[in-house]
């Protein structure tokens, strides 16, 4: 079942067009890996996807038009997380979490309906933020911190969620955890875009990988399809080891001389 | 964590927030009651607040209701209006440093004041002079979302803003430079110091207008400085019109210092230091900061009118010097605390 589609998609920032007729369809209780190198344009499909910059094109999110929704009823349905987990002000964990009910109307984290607290306290638990809901996130070490960016996006409950790069910077556990979280957002029925540099996650955790390059989607499917050797010769130009581990996909990068 | 332990912590901070408004808000009556208590003939605290109600003598109710009131309701506003402009735009901009002097309008409203005097066009106890102040503290705000047009970013705001107050400080020192009557240079040069010596029922009703709108505008975006917390792109995820916002934001501060700076000159890093003084108190949430930071500008600008009539000199010290010379060193002392943060730029 299409929860997501997107029928030619161009995009542009500034002068320069960043993204060329893009088209895609994209189910729910998938985890979606979007792939590609730097400046292939991932982080302004992801935004142009939730409606955060003008596009050309039309997306529809459960049969609706995008364009049509008004700027509350985009933000229920996705949920999304910027590069970099930015905080501006030392806010205690619980806090931001509770901005995640902000579309929903709860603007105020210490007044909080039982349902939205219900929400926040599930999206806590999901992602193990509990312990610290009263740290200030500023304090927190990286791992914690995206995981309390994780939270923030899950208790928007949306039926998308749209991460860049949520994966970055963190140590390898970190990085599985994140990916294995996110895995059985998607498990429980949500669809799940992920921006990802790591070939590696991808393969294992994607049911689907969407290929970037300058702008154009070269390459879509199953994570062992559409990242074939001829492709990531061709997009990324370098070879990788292939393996199976404990029946799961493997991919490691790397660099011809 | 339980749903109750969640509602507990959150209520237990709640609490602390508002004792410490209640107790903020207190310390403003106080003060509002010594400020009219002060000048040439003292009155305690008990017979002003007497002479408010139509109690004490005839001479104690005009001195307090009709020569030192209208002052008082001025320090107060102007106080509280700076200090929440502070606390909007540090919420807007995600910047401890910024205050209602990064957007050009103050400079702009004090060279529109200037222009009147110089031209001889009014005199400064005049109407004229407000009402082109406000109208220049306007079009100061209009040419910089004119600049930095619809979507801009926060930097190009900042640098526009910084470009119109220096231009507004240069306009203002040629006007000086220009004019050939040396008693009007230095009635300008005094009124731009800042003061609220003076001032009549007539200052107020032409500034408070001003300032109430620009404040329940401020007010009415509260939560969205929360939202912006995490950025202004996941601000807008969360449903934030953020250009809206910005526009928003910039309107009230141009209506509410641009009416306080028509009826008192330039009085500065009030709008600065307030939200700073509230931050260990109420915490760093943008939103619970406004109010909190309103009455703390109040109490500010109150107690710096006091001190500047309890100091003794031989000539008055203009409060506006006062306040600047206690917020530069202060504004230097962030910037010192601040320094690794703004070496990673404006965003």
């Amino acid at each position: 079942m299409t929860l997501l589609s997107a029928t030619g998609l161009n995009a542009s920032l500034g002068t320069r067009k960043v993204l060329h007729d893009i088209s895609l369809s994209l189910s729910a209780g998938h985890l979606v890996a979007l792939v590609g190198p730097n400046g292939a344009g991932k982080t302004t499909l992801l935004r142009a996807l939730a409606g955060l910059i003008p596009s050309s094109g039309e997306i529809r999110i459960a049969g609706d038009m995008l364009a049509a929704l008004p700027l509350r009823e985009r933000a229920k349905r996705f949920a999304y997380l910027p590069q970099g987990h930015m905080v501006h002000w030392p806010l205690p964990a619980r806090d931001i979490v509770a901005l995640g009910r902000y579309p929903h109307g709860a603007t105020d984290p210490a007044r909080l309906s039982q349902r939205d607290l219900d929400a926040v306290i599930r999206a806590m638990q999901a992602v193990d933020v509990t312990e610290f809901a009263d740290r200030r996130v500023t304090e927190l070490s990286g791992g914690e911190r995206s995981r309390v960016a994780l939270a923030r996006v899950l208790a928007v409950e949306a039926p998308v969620i749209l991460a860049d790069e949520p994966t970055a910077s963190l140590d390898p556990r970190h990085r599985i955890d994140v990916m294995q979280k996110l895995r059985n957002v998607a498990d429980a029925g949500v669809l799940v875009i992920v921006v990802t540099h790591d070939l590696g996650l991808a393969a294992r955790f994607a049911d689907h990988v969407l290929l970037l390059s300058e702008g154009r989607l070269v390459a879509q499917g199953a994570p062992r399809e559409a990242l074939s050797e001829a492709v990531m010769a061709e997009v990324f130009r370098i070879s990788a080891y292939r393996a199976e581990y404990r029946s799961e996909a493997v991919i490691v990068p790397w660099a011809d001389v | 964590m339980s749903v109750q332990d969640f509602a507990l912590a959150s209520e237990a901070a709640a609490r602390r927030r508002w004792g410490a408004t209640a107790a903020l808000a207190a310390l403003v009556v106080l003060l509002a009651l010594i400020s009219l208590g002060i000048g040439p003939v003292r009155l305690s605290p008990l017979t002003v607040t007497e002479a408010l109600f139509g109690g004490a003598t005839d001479v104690a109710q005009v001195i307090v209701r009709e020569i030192r009131l209208p002052r008082t309701i001025l320090a107060f506003a102007i106080g509280g209006i700076l200090g929440l402009s502070g606390a909007a735009l540090q919420g807007l901009l995600r910047n401890p440093l910024a205050s209602p002097s990064l957007f050009g309008a103050p400079q702009s409203a004090a060279f529109g004041a200037v222009l009147v005097i110089s031209l001889g066009l009014a005199d400064v106890r005049s109407y004229a002079l407000p009402v082109v102040a406000i109208i220049a503290a306007f079009g100061s705000v209009f040419a910089l979302l004119a600049i930095a047009g619809r979507n801009a970013g926060l930097l190009i705001l900042i640098l526009a803003g910084l470009a119109i107050s220096s231009f507004a400080g240069a306009a203002t020192a040629l006007v000086m430079n220009l004019s050939s009557n040396p008693f009007v240079v230095l009635e300008i040069a005094f009124w731009l110091l800042g003061s609220l010596e003076d001032r009549s029922f007539q200052h107020v009703a032409l500034a408070l207008p001003f300032i109430v709108a620009g404040a329940m505008i401020l007010l009415s975006q509260a939560s969205a400085f929360r939202a912006l917390t995490l950025g202004e792109e996941a601000a807008q995820s969360l449903g934030v019109d953020v250009g809206r916002l910005r526009l928003l934001v910039i309107t009230g501060v141009a209506l509410g210092v641009g009416g306080a700076v028509a009826v008192t000159g330039t009085i500065g890093f009030i709008g600065l230091v307030a939200p700073h003084l509230m931050r260990p108190v109420i915490g760093h949430d943008p939103a619970r900061l406004l109010v909190p930071s309103a009455l703390a500008g109040s109490a500010l600008l109150l107690a710096a009118d006091i001190a500047v009539r309890i100091i003794p000199s031989t000539s008055d010290i203009k409060v506006g010097v006062l306040t600047s010379i206690i917020g530069v060193p202060f504004f230097l002392y962030l910037i010192m605390r601040e320094r690794r943060a703004l070496g990673g730029g404006v965003a």
